[in-house]
């Protein structure tokens, strides 16, 4: 109990990664599902955010001409955070424009609904 | 000879500059950029692979940050070897698609934008030594292969491209919480450097829960994208309702690459005793006995070739997995069945699709019959292709199971007799359902092409389809000396 309470942070992503994880696949809402995928690849940023996070250190950006590497955070999961960002507003992208394409041929956004539409016209 | 150094990383990036020029050019000399982007591709990892069977591997520093810092690129033998095998499969499946039956116009050059995006994450996943790189390349192939699958505006195909695409996104989340536990118990994103972390962890036995969860949900990850046991589910659907040359790059290059990450992580990240002094193995194992198992049998009861031909892959993965849990032994006879399936199975939907072209756009059993004697070439192709998948001896199947074989005379005997038995039965199932296509094709039925099919067999699509069979003939005949690559190679992963 203790240690979660030590790293609330890391139990915070993880519980998220579960909670976005099990929209992602269990939810037949198309539109739910691309908030739970979202929702996952928060709970990963928080993760490595919190793990990068040294207390009371500031940002790595070089002000007043500190160069001492103790005064600032570790700036490598700031900068994954960053390209996994990028990533999922990517992928994000792909499965919007996916849902939109759906929607427009089946006027649904229920998975189910979609595949049995699709196999009726089989 | 420092010049070979820059091939890989060249090849990489001319790959991701192809991919954008492309999108600029119209479909006939965007297709034939791509092809000549394919071929240079494939010199240059066949040159690694020359160099380096004489003089070594080498390590490329990007911009001479040294590790731990920078990002590295690593050729051993693997590497260019697999980077050229699965740039040569892409090639050719890129040869013989028919895209003025499947694509707009307007389209096409947006096709081969996203096979060249495959291309580049072919070689980088092959090449990097940098496993978050290697994340990053992951999702480039999951959105180019989902928009290969998507380019077909049919109802159908955007099904297939959301559920293909929903488990790969599932997949590579697991994939990126693994890297990140990795990260935070050893402090790398280099492989050399995690696996000198983990081999210390491993030995003190501190993390040890950590390292399993991070182990298994990478293997999960990967397991998921690539149509492990109980995640295949996806696939049927996805080669069935998808266009033949999506389906085979798909099917031939796409889910190998997942597979050969998947043993440069067990190798060169948490490293081969680690790995398999934890025990995962079993588990996949028994996950891959399953899927050859439930894959056959499912296929078995399909009705439609397509759909045939995709269930096969998911017990063709199951071998692959099988080779992976019998433990060291089996890694090379795994690496020679990803080739031989890679070789046949866009054989097998390329000229499946055409043998459903002469016979009226119909890919149920019923309508193909005698569609062998509609198109020769096509029909003789598919049954070299379907032979080699069941085993016959004189082609790549029959080695890849052979050498599994030989693999488990090695293994004690509660891997040797599962495996034994698995390959016994599961090679009567291939032949139940490969061999009743066979005589499908070439039972009674009309001579005459369907008066809906117009256009003849083009010269590339014939070329493709004859280098496919060529390709499962000399492997077949000589397994032993691409198994002596693949065998040093696995010394120095």
């Amino acid at each position: 109990m203790i240690s979660i309470l030590n790293n609330v942070e890391e139990a915070c992503a993880i519980v998220l990664f579960g909670i976005g994880f099990t929209m992602l696949l269990l939810n037949r809402n198309l539109f739910k599902k691309v908030v739970g995928l979202n929702i996952m690849d928060t709970g990963i940023y928080l993760f490595l955010a919190a793990m990068g996070y040294i207390d009371g250190h500031i940002a790595p950006i070089i002000v007043d001409g500190r160069t001492n590497p103790h005064f600032y955070i570790n700036p490598i999961p700031s900068g994954l955070v960053l390209t996994g960002i990028v990533v999922s507003v990517s992928v994000t992208a792909m499965m919007l424009a996916l849902t939109i394409r759906l929607y427009k041929k089946y006027r649904t956004l229920d998975l189910d609904k979609i595949y049995a539409m699709a196999r009726e016209s089989e | 000879m420092e010049f070979f150094w820059n091939f890989p990383f060249i090849s990489i990036i001319l790959s991701l500059l192809c991919a954008v020029i492309t999108f600029l050019l119209k479909g006939g000399t965007a297709k034939r950029l791509t092809l000549g982007l394919n071929l240079s591709c494939i010199i240059m990892s066949l040159l690694t692979v020359i160099r380096n069977l004489t003089l070594g591997e080498f390590t490329y520093t990007m911009g001479h940050y040294t590790a731990p810092w920078g990002n590295e690129i690593r050729a051993g033998l693997i590497e260019p070897l697999f980077a050229m095998i699965f740039s040569v499969i892409l090639m050719l499946s890129i040869m013989a698609i028919r895209e003025e039956k499947y694509i707009e116009d307007s389209k096409l050059n947006l096709f081969f934008v996203m096979s060249d995006l495959i291309q580049a994450a072919i070689l980088a996943l092959a090449y990097t030594n940098d496993i978050f790189t290697a994340y990053v390349f992951i999702e480039i192939c999951t959105i180019a292969s989902c928009g290969l699958l998507m380019i077909r505006d049919t109802g159908k195909t955007i099904i297939a491209a959301t559920r293909y695409m929903i488990f790969s996104l599932l997949g590579s989340g697991f994939f990126l919480i693994g890297v990140i536990l990795l990260y935070d118990i050893t402090g790398h994103l280099l492989m050399p450097n995690i696996k000198d972390a983990v081999t210390v962890l491993w030995e003190t036995g501190n993390y040890r829960l950590p390292l399993y969860i991070t182990v298994g949900l990478m293997v999960t990850g990967l397991g998921i994208k690539s149509g492990m046991f109980p995640f295949f589910f996806w696939m049927p659907d996805t080669y069935g309702y998808a266009s033949p040359d999506a389906s085979s790059i798909l099917s031939g290059v796409v889910s190998k690459i997942y597979i050969l990450l998947l043993i440069k992580v067990i190798y060169s990240v948490i490293g081969a005793e680690v790995f398999f002094a934890m025990g995962i193995q079993y588990l996949l194992l028994v996950f891959g006995i399953c899927g050859m198992m439930t894959g056959s049998i499912l296929a078995i009861r399909e009705k439609q070739l397509d759909r045939m031909i995709a269930y096969s892959s998911a017990a063709q993965i199951g071998y692959i997995y099988m080779g992976i849990g019998m433990g060291e032994l089996g890694i090379a006879p795994a690496m020679l069945h990803i080739t031989a399936h890679a070789v046949a199975k866009p054989l097998l939907f390329v000229s499946a699709s055409r043998l459903s072209a002469v016979s009226g756009e119909s890919k149920r059993f019923a309508d193909l019959a005698g569609s062998g004697y509609r198109c020769p070439v096509s029909g003789a192709c598919f049954t070299i292709g379907a032979l080699s998948m069941v085993g016959i001896p004189g082609l790549v199947g029959f080695s890849s199971k052979l050498y599994f074989a030989e693999a488990a005379l090695e293994a004690p005997m509660s891997i040797l007799a599962p495996v034994l038995l698995a390959l016994a039965v599961s090679t009567l199932l291939n032949a139940a359902y490969y061999l009743r296509a066979v005589i499908c094709l070439y039972s009674k039925g009309s001579r005459k092409i369907h008066p809906d099919e117009t256009d003849k067999e083009r010269p590339m699509f014939l070329i493709s389809i004859i280098a496919f069979s060529a390709v499962i003939f000399i492997l077949g005949i000589f397994p032993g000396y691409l198994m002596d690559i693949i065998g040093s190679g696995l010394e120095i992963l």
